[in-house]
């Protein structure tokens, strides 16, 4: 860099400076990068950064509609209580009573194992500042176990945090597995493989409302085409939608159709990267199919996994097509997600408390995205560069 | 069947030609372009899209339909008038939501227009429409294209079958819908259902429950309402009325079809157009529906009651059910008191009150020709454009109504039916304040649905009915609730 600096400098007849052309270009070119990125970054500037932070002002303020626009009235972090305590704290928490013996178990097991996570951390010599981001990540994890206890475990109905959470965490799980899965025969020497490869990505292509409506359909008892088969097992008069667990299952069995591709195509790059020498070193030392996948091929592939569950869970975070088309949120709001419950408000006209509900997905998302890939995701990087 | 046709074909050239009139007159609006938002698909906006190509040939207005998810239309319209956009002159959407708007100086007062107006025949209007569809504190803010509220429909045939008589309380419809549940409605030897009801959560299901709960606490007029004390804007919900209501409301869905939790209003038009379906709750669409090709099981055989009553009703006072006497419900019937419920309200079409003038004049001379007898008592005989029956001089005569399909003793029943909820006095009026949608759509909805989907109890989802409401209510201040509650029901000016 310093010589070719060098023959910029030799090229000109006089010292830069001293002819004003000159100094225009020397400028333009030390400056040039940002002249590059500038339309780049001007774009993402007013049409992603302006309205998210325009956002804030909706998510602190009552808004009404006037003739003279829209009226905003500051009201602080009303927008963002009214999720925690009052008549909407059902909808997003669940109803919190009666903590059954089994959540108070499970939230001191959770609590303890948090606490002594953070007590390693600090003995093993943790900076400030990664400390500040475990102390987040800690207080996230005790939350969703409270929520959890006090919910889930105590027979209570639970609100549209925790849904989303369902679809987050058993739907990417899910997805993952038979991903990889899928991935795995394919990267295997079959006959048709190529064939198996384009019909496993096609769902992928397909939009997620068309996914919706193709599933309602599928899924639909007294008319689908499935209709003789529930009868046959006799649920006849057994409706999917109207059972809670039955349809957010559904829900993240639809999902999953459509993003289970995804993972796969990933999960097949990285398979078919790596190194056939490895594996056939250890057929030679006559290790097993699964001694070779567990140590051979897993730790190769595994910060490619780490980042592809990222990227998901990112994605998963805001589902809202399908519970919308399948169920609406119902029945009752066993389904509905919590971009699902900002929609929901907002074509209510309200739109403060859509973007309260939208904030705080994106503090969930952040926390919860941020903790996988500091804690997993990095992790798993660093192991396989060291 | 061509006689009918020949009919038909005559009505409409001859509506053509002779009753096809317009407060303008030819060549009065060229150059001017109305843009009318409204809903999707050929329901409501596609006979205003046919009637605007006549218009445009008649006056040279071009009419352009634009259309947007139901539930965005609200959204769309007061964000386009409040921020200035002003690119729809005229916004086509339910009667209720006319008060926001109007109290938010956002419509253009219609009156001027009307008196002007020799063909529009105000009076011809049903007075429910007229006065409380299409006027806020007391000033003409809307025309009616559409006359909107639920009924009651059953098979007669059935019940003929089943040794059963009309129902004329919610108890006969739920012994009704007890006794035939099961059976084969249709001749394909599956057991098919006694109720329908369309009860998917964010759909029409919160406009249903209203339509059962408005006879038991709404008694003494229109004016009266059955949401709030009108008076302090405090709800009315918490009480023995709502609490029997939305029990009464869950114990239909024993003996509807399996997945009615998940069941929107198209899937339950489909269910009793194929004629699976024994008694139900509806708009007025499935009259006309009733003579679609693919409707041919429940040809004149589904009959029309104008709403459903009670034998009990509400004391304001104790919170608890008393039984109905002249005193305490003075339109009641043999002891039953009725309250037709006008959910939605009809479809109607308001003028942005910032279009310039032309525009405005352009807008509500389509608006009327809309209006008009000559096109809309043709529009309403016809299923497909979803509107509903709300001229007198629709309900008088049933020539138009058998010339599009109907036999005679169908076609007396279902105007019959119509003509008895729009005489009641005591007809109930949907949300029309500030914040109707959130009322409605978003809280009552909700609880409804935990409520049906057993996640909560019946006194836990009407408590929580009651906080939702008072937020609201608090949220758009009170006095501001109060005095929009006295326009909508025509008490305020």
């Amino acid at each position: 860099m310093a010589q070719s600096n060098t023959q910029h400098h030799q090229s000109g007849a006089t010292p830069a400076g001293n002819r004003p052309s000159e100094g225009w270009d020397e400028w333009f070119d030390r400056h040039s990068r940002t002249f590059f990125i500038a339309p780049a970054v001007t774009f993402i500037l007013i049409f992603a950064i302006v309205p998210t932070f325009y956002s804030i002002v909706f998510a602190l303020s009552r808004v009404k509609f006037s003739p003279d626009g829209l009226q905003f009235r500051f009201v602080w972090f009303q927008n963002f209580l009214k999720q925690f305590v009052g008549n909407e704290q059902t909808h997003f928490l669940g109803r919190l009573e009666g903590l059954s013996a089994f959540a108070w178990l499970f939230n001191i097991i959770v609590i303890a194992a948090v606490l002594y996570w953070l007590y390693r951390s600090v003995r093993n010599g943790a900076s400030w500042v990664g400390m500040v981001g475990r102390l987040i990540s800690a207080a996230m994890a005790i939350a969703i176990s409270l929520l959890l206890g006090a919910t889930l475990l105590s027979g209570n109905p639970w609100g549209t945090l925790l849904t989303t959470l369902f679809y987050v965490v058993v739907g990417c799980a899910l997805q993952f597995v038979i991903g990889t899965g899928l991935a795995f025969l394919c990267s295997q020497p079959i006959s048709g493989k190529n064939f198996f490869r384009v019909i496993f990505f096609i769902p992928l292509m397909i939009t997620p409302l068309g996914v919706g409506y193709a599933f309602k359909m599928i899924l639909d008892i007294t008319k689908g085409p499935f209709q003789p088969f529930w009868e046959f097992i006799g649920l006849r008069d057994w409706a999917w939608s109207t059972d809670a667990w039955a349809a957010r299952w559904f829900v993240v069995i639809g999902d999953s159709w459509q993003w289970i591709p995804f993972i796969f195509i990933c999960m097949l790059a990285a398979l078919e990267n790596v190194p056939k020498d490895h594996v056939e070193a250890a057929q030679v030392d006559g290790a097993s199919s699964v001694q070779i996948f567990r140590d051979i091929i897993w730790p190769q592939i595994v910060p490619v996994a780490a980042t592809v569950i990222l990227i998901r869970m990112i994605e998963a975070f805001k589902i809202v097509d399908l519970p919308n088309i399948m169920t609406s949120g119902g029945p009752g709001i066993a389904t509905e997600s919590m971009s699902l419950h900002s929609f929901f408000i907002w074509r209510a006209n309200d739109y403060g408390m859509s973007a309260a509900v939208a904030y705080m997905l994106l503090l969930v998302t952040v926390v919860v995205c941020a903790s996988f890939f500091n804690y997993v995701v990095l992790k798993q990087l660093r192991s396989s560069h060291a | 069947m061509s006689f009918r046709k020949v009919l038909t074909a005559a009505l409409v050239a001859g509506t053509a030609l002779c009753g096809t009139t317009f407060a303008a007159s030819a060549g009065e609006f060229d150059g001017v372009t109305v843009n009318i938002l409204t809903r999707p698909g050929p329901v409501i906006a596609g006979k205003l899209a046919e009637r605007g190509k006549e218009f445009e040939k008649a006056t040279g207005a071009k009419i352009v339909v634009s259309e947007v998810p139901f539930a965005e239309i609200f959204q769309k319209i007061q964000t386009d008038w409040t921020t200035g956009t002003n690119s729809i002159d005229v916004g086509v959407f339910a009667a209720g939501w006319g008060v926001e708007l109007a109290s938010a100086g956002l419509l253009e007062d219609l009156s001027p227009y009307v008196a002007k107006d020799a063909k529009l025949n105000p009076d011809d209007i049903a007075p429910y429409f007229r006065e409380f569809g299409q006027k806020i504190g007391g000033k003409t803010m809307l025309l009616m294209v559409d006359g909107d509220f639920q009924m009651v429909y059953y098979r007669k045939d059935i019940l003929d079958k089943n040794g059963l008589t009309a129902p004329k309380t919610w108890d006969d419809y739920l012994a009704i819908a007890k006794k035939i549940h099961g059976s084969d409605m249709n001749g394909d030897g599956q057991a098919d259902y006694g109720s329908c009801i369309f009860k998917k959560r964010n759909a029409q299901s919160y406009f249903a429950i209203q339509t059962m709960a408005a006879g038991l606490i709404q008694t003494q007029g229109t004016a009266q309402g059955f949401h709030f004390d009108n008076a302090t804007m405090k709800p009315i919900i918490k009480n023995d009325a709502w609490k029997k209501a939305f029990e009464m409301y869950k114990e239909t869905g024993k003996y509807g079809p399996p997945e009615e939790l998940n069941m929107d209003i198209g899937d339950t038009r489909g269910l009793f157009k194929a004629g699976r379906c024994g008694i139900l709750i509806e708009w007025g669409d499935p009259g006309p529906m009733s003579i679609e090709k693919d409707a041919g099981a429940i040809k004149d055989k589904l009959y029309a009651v104008s709403g459903l009553g009670w034998k009990e009703v509400l004391d304001r006072k104790t919170g608890k059910l008393v039984p109905v006497t002249k005193e305490n419900a003075p339109s009641s019937v043999d002891g039953i008191n009725y309250a037709p419920f006008a959910a939605f309200g009809g479809w109607a079409g308001a003028v942005n009150g910032k279009a310039d003038a032309k525009k405005k004049a352009a807008s509500y001379a389509f608006l009327s020709y809309m209006n008009q007898a000559a096109q809309s008592n043709i529009d309403v005989t016809i299923g497909w454009t979803g509107y509903n029956a709300y001229r007198i001089s629709q309900l008088k005569d049933t020539t138009p109504w058998v010339a599009a399909g109907f036999s005679k003793e169908a076609a007396e029943n279902y105007l019959g039916a119509i003509n008895g909820a729009l005489a009641n006095p005591n007809m109930a009026s949907d949300f029309k304040i500030p914040g109707a949608q959130s009322y409605s759509g978003v809280v009552l909805d909700r609880e409804l649905a935990r409520y049906l989907a057993g996640e909560i109890t019946v006194d836990e989802a009407l408590a929580n009915i009651e906080a939702g409401w008072e937020e609201i209510t608090e949220d758009f201040g009170r006095d501001n609730q109060i005095k929009a509650q006295g326009l909508a029901l025509g008490t305020g000016k």
